[in-house]
């Protein structure tokens, strides 16, 4: 027997099963990948819900296009100095907000429980993505990643892209 | 117990003569902790509380801390800034407890006592009691009860206040080399474009001391060399105050081999880690001067910042001996065009908790406070410069400014 998806159920699961591979590219430290997942021209932002609410445009982070995603990711090899940690991303709620043609735009919800080298581990973010994915012929793409942070406050420092 | 100390007892002896060794202990020792709240945050210093931007209109109030201590910083009907403890006079809860909004009085919710906004007790709940019995004694007086007020001074835009009567008006506090690198960067009318805050895992003065070390800042961050970012033939210097508390850092490009007009797109020194995009390198020059960057703190909390086109003050509090606070107030000014804004945010990128010349500043911190728990009385050594306190005209490998710092925290500290 053949179950026949509905488009918005298709696009769903697709986008989710992206999102959860971006994940987990974060988190097993597979980062020279990281822009592989946005379009030439994609961007990216990191911010908070209180510049949100306050309709402020600052960002803690943000990248347009495949070049300062992967100066991110060389200074962070080469150049910035840290102490050594790894992300455990846990995904939440998701939801599809709009289909259009061939862009899906979807909120979710995430933690993140990061651990050192010397074994401290603590939550370390929590807040919601918005995420604009175009499902093309190359396969799902991001144009944008929105991360909202739910606190203004972070923990020493951010380096490893969410 | 520092409340058992007398006014001008000290819990330890300053091991030298000069400010050229620090003992550990000043980072772990929760006495000194105590003691600074007293002498250093509540004594004869200007602490930074925010900007008249953030608080437009009357009524608006922002809540923020000098030290430990809880402070409203609000506007008046009449236009004024008041800077008022956070802190009902009843039984000490918090009068305003999100960190914004509008008021017309300050009203505590666990019993209703009411007072203006110039922190004058005006009402207390069932005052006279219900029906002829209860409420308050008859010796109780309204004008005892009033909320502790800081005198405010507003520089620029900037609002520090100050629990002493001895603190002397800003200006002469921070004198006039030092209020003429303020007027350098405040020229115009500002707009906040966001916040952000580090919790960093370290005593606030680790923090305090990394601002005035312009020793590390090629060294501790990496991407500077790496990239290119500060290049040999920069000039710059270290400017201090006359008693050593303030200081300014700064790099700039020297003419004629810089194009002091346009964009300048920084060369990489290793070729292999040139930048794939160097926009965020982009520096528009709109000071009236060849300065890149520079770096200003007002003892005891706050920094101001240019880098670049990224304009931000910073915020230190203290969140307990082992643990503080960074507040970064993201700045452009009101007439930006939207290119420079877009500047102005893509810059943002090098500063911050994620900044690519910064987020060391986060942990560093915390690498000295683990190691300073063990035996408190050994001493740092910062021989940088000679042992003194002068400014330094043409180099920016000097510690002079920390020692600077070390000055301020004994004059305040009566240690």
């Amino acid at each position: 027997m053949t179950t026949t998806l509905t488009p918005s159920l298709s696009a769903r699961l697709t986008v989710e099963a992206f999102l959860h591979d971006y994940m987990l590219t974060i988190d097993s430290d597979r980062l020279e990948d990281w822009h592989t997942f946005f379009e030439e021209d994609g961007t990216y932002n990191v911010t908070t819900r209180e510049n949100m609410e306050l309709g402020l445009p600052l960002n803690l982070m943000s990248c347009e296009g495949h070049g300062m995603f992967k100066d991110r990711i060389v200074a962070l090899r080469t150049a910035n100095i840290f102490e050594p940690h790894v992300y455990c991303h846990i995904p939440g709620a998701l939801r599809v907000t709009s289909i259009k043609g061939d862009l899906v735009e979807s909120e979710s919800s995430f933690t993140i429980v990061r651990t050192t080298n010397g074994g401290d581990m603590d939550v370390f973010i929590c807040g919601r993505t918005h995420d604009t994915v175009r499902l093309g012929k190359d396969g799902p793409k991001l144009k944008n990643r929105t991360v909202i942070l739910d606190s203004r406050q972070i923990d020493t420092l951010l380096v490893i892209p969410v | 117990m520092a409340t058992q100390l007398a006014a001008q007892d000290a819990p330890f002896t300053w091991p030298s003569q000069d400010t050229s060794r620090v003992p550990y202990r000043v980072y772990t020792d929760p006495e000194i902790y105590a003691l600074e709240q007293a002498r250093l945050f509540q004594g004869p210093t200007w602490n930074f509380l925010g900007l008249d931007v953030e608080i437009p209109e009357p009524g608006d109030y922002k809540t923020t801390f000098v030290g430990d201590a809880p402070i409203i910083m609000l506007r008046t009907m009449d236009g004024q800034i008041n800077a008022l403890m956070n802190r009902c006079q009843h039984k000490g809860s918090l009068l305003c407890y999100k960190p914004r909004g509008n008021v017309r009085e300050l009203t505590c919710v666990y019993h209703n006592w009411t007072y203006n906004l110039d922190g004058e007790l005006t009402g207390v709940a069932f005052r006279k009691g219900v029906g002829g019995k209860g409420g308050v004694g008859p010796e109780f007086e309204m004008h005892d009860h009033n909320l502790v007020r800081l005198r405010v001074d507003v520089y620029r835009g900037l609002i520090f206040g100050t629990f002493s009567e001895e603190t002397p008006p800003f200006t002469d506090y921070i004198g006039a080399e030092l209020t003429a690198s303020i007027d350098r960067v405040f020229i115009k009318p500002l707009k906040v474009l966001g916040y952000h805050s580090q919790m960093l895992p370290n005593n606030w003065k680790l923090y305090a001391e990394n601002n005035k070390d312009s020793y590390h800042a090629s060294l501790l961050h990496v991407f500077h060399n790496t990239f290119g970012v500060v290049r040999p033939n920069m000039g710059g210097g270290i400017k201090l105050s006359a008693n050593g508390w303030h200081h300014l850092s700064y790099t700039e490009r020297t003419p004629p081999n810089d194009d002091a007009t346009g964009t300048e797109k920084v060369r990489s020194l290793k070729e292999q880690y040139k930048l794939n995009d160097a926009s965020v390198m982009e520096h528009r020059l709109e000071l009236g001067d060849l300065v890149t960057n520079s770096i200003q703190t007002i003892f005891p909390n706050l920094v101001v910042q240019q880098i670049l086109n990224a304009l931000a003050v910073r915020q230190l509090i203290p969140r307990g001996v082992d643990r503080s606070e960074l507040i970064w107030t993201v700045l452009g000014f009101a007439d930006d065009t939207p290119d420079m804004l877009a500047l102005r945010l893509k810059a943002n990128n090098l500063v911050g908790p994620a900044g690519f010349i910064s987020m060391e500043d986060g942990c560093v911190g915390g690498f000295v406070q683990r190691a300073a728990k063990a035996n408190p009385d050994d001493q740092t050594v910062m021989p940088m410069g000679g042992s003194g306190i002068e400014p330094s005209a043409g180099s920016r490998v000097t510690e002079s400014a920390v020692r600077g710092f070390w000055k301020g925290w004994r004059d305040c500290m009566k240690i």
